[in-house]
């Protein structure tokens, strides 16, 4: 649900990042956070465990500039990827615009991520949504470990209806802004549609 | 579905008028609505010095969990929390279960007033949350975005 302030002339729209425990989605946010442009983020918020484990979410708002006069802002959320965690998940799925779907490329995750993706579907079309109607792209994690399955394998199990896919390192950096700028463009369209 | 929620400068004004009389009569430091999830919709008083967009985000969080753990208990939702701290606490509240007004405030006044004022606007509050969702759900021809074109998008990018 993205949120329209005519007063301040501003629009804000929220993107959530899901995947499987230990798939990147944190270090995605913390790559955005380190490249961007003081002026242009705010703070990141992070509620994780001692180890480092998300255990609520991270938040990471941007403000990337003006459209027509209207500043654009984007809220992005992260997850906790952990099983047990699947009220909190639920719960940060409210209101989303947009869908990270970070896959582990690891060939002993392939069963982490289906069942990952199972429920992001599922705890979707219990708020009423459908994820095959919503701005959503895919990003196949951690390429740099040897013990990977091949892109053309994760994307025939994982992405059936070719939406937009990127291959990723996410601590170097690579594909994490073109993942991002990928499902921006996506809710920005469908705002125009008069979403 | 993807509906939004669209604030427009006259029921801005109404908004920020209430919120403004709320922390005079109860001399918060501060008050903040936000949206359910988790936009700052206006911020009045003392809060040059806070991180509101964390603020928003983090009061969202809260409801959001609180209102998990009262849905598996069975009630609802709790529409009021309270965050007691050394000097400074946070009265929480939920308008039209939509919006969420905060109260920062200090020594200065008591949470029995701030709770008293708060449910006194409370109903203000709702009509007027009320009237803005059922605008947001007609957005009629005049959306801003109806006319951006695919180099608005990218230039956003580059
Ligand atoms: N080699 C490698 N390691 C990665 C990559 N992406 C993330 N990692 C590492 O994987 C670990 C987990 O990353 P996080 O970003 O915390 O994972 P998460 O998806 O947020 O996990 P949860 O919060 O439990 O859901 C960290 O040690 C990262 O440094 C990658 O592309 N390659
Ligand atoms: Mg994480």
């Amino acid at each position: 649900m993205s949120f329209i302030n005519y007063a301040s002339r501003e629009i804000s729209c929220k993107i959530v990042y899901y995947g499987p425990g230990l798939c990147g989605k944190t270090t995605n946010l913390q790559y955005i956070y380190a490249k961007t442009n003081p002026e242009a983020k705010g703070k990141m918020i992070s509620l994780a465990t001692e180890t480092d484990r998300t255990l609520f979410f991270d938040f990471l708002p941007l403000a990337l500039g003006q459209i027509r006069g209207l500043k654009t802002r984007f809220q992005l959320y992260t997850v906790p990827g952990q099983v047990f965690y699947d009220a909190s998940r639920k719960l940060i799925l409210k209101g989303v615009d947009g869908v990270v779907f970070v896959a582990d490329s690891q060939i002993d995750r392939l069963e982490a991520n289906i069942e990952s993706l199972d429920n992001l579907r599922s705890n979707l079309f219990e708020q009423g949504y459908d994820l095959d109607k919503l701005p959503y792209v895919i990003q196949y994690n951690k390429r740099d470990l040897p013990n990977v399955a091949s892109v053309e394998e994760l994307s025939e199990l994982l992405n059936p209806n070719r939406v937009p896919e990127f291959s990723a390192v996410a601590p170097m950096g690579q594909g994490v802004f073109d993942t991002l700028k990928a499902v921006a463009k996506q809710v920005l369209v469908e705002l125009r549609k008069g979403g | 579905m993807n509906s939004s929620m669209v604030i427009y400068e006259d029921e801005f004004r109404q908004i920020a008028d209430i919120c403004e009389r709320l922390r005079r009569d109860t001399s918060a430091k501060a008050v903040f609505l936000i949206d359910k999830d988790g936009q700052l919709i206006l911020a009045t008083g003392q809060y040059a010095h806070l991180d509101t967009t964390a603020l928003a985000s983090l009061t969202a969080g809260n409801i959001a969990a609180t209102g998990g753990l009262a849905d598996l208990i069975g009630e609802r939702e709790f529409s009021i929390l309270f965050h007691e701290g050394e000097h400074d606490s946070l009265h929480i509240s939920l308008v039209a279960s939509q919006v969420i007004l905060v109260v920062m405030f200090g020594e200065e006044t008591s949470v029995g007033l701030v709770r008293l004022r708060v449910r006194k606007v409370n109903e203000e509050l709702t009509k007027i949350v009320q009237e803005l969702m059922q605008k947001a759900k007609n957005p009629g021809a005049d959306s801003p975005f109806a006319e951006i074109s695919d180099e608005d998008i990218d230039i956003l990018f580059s």
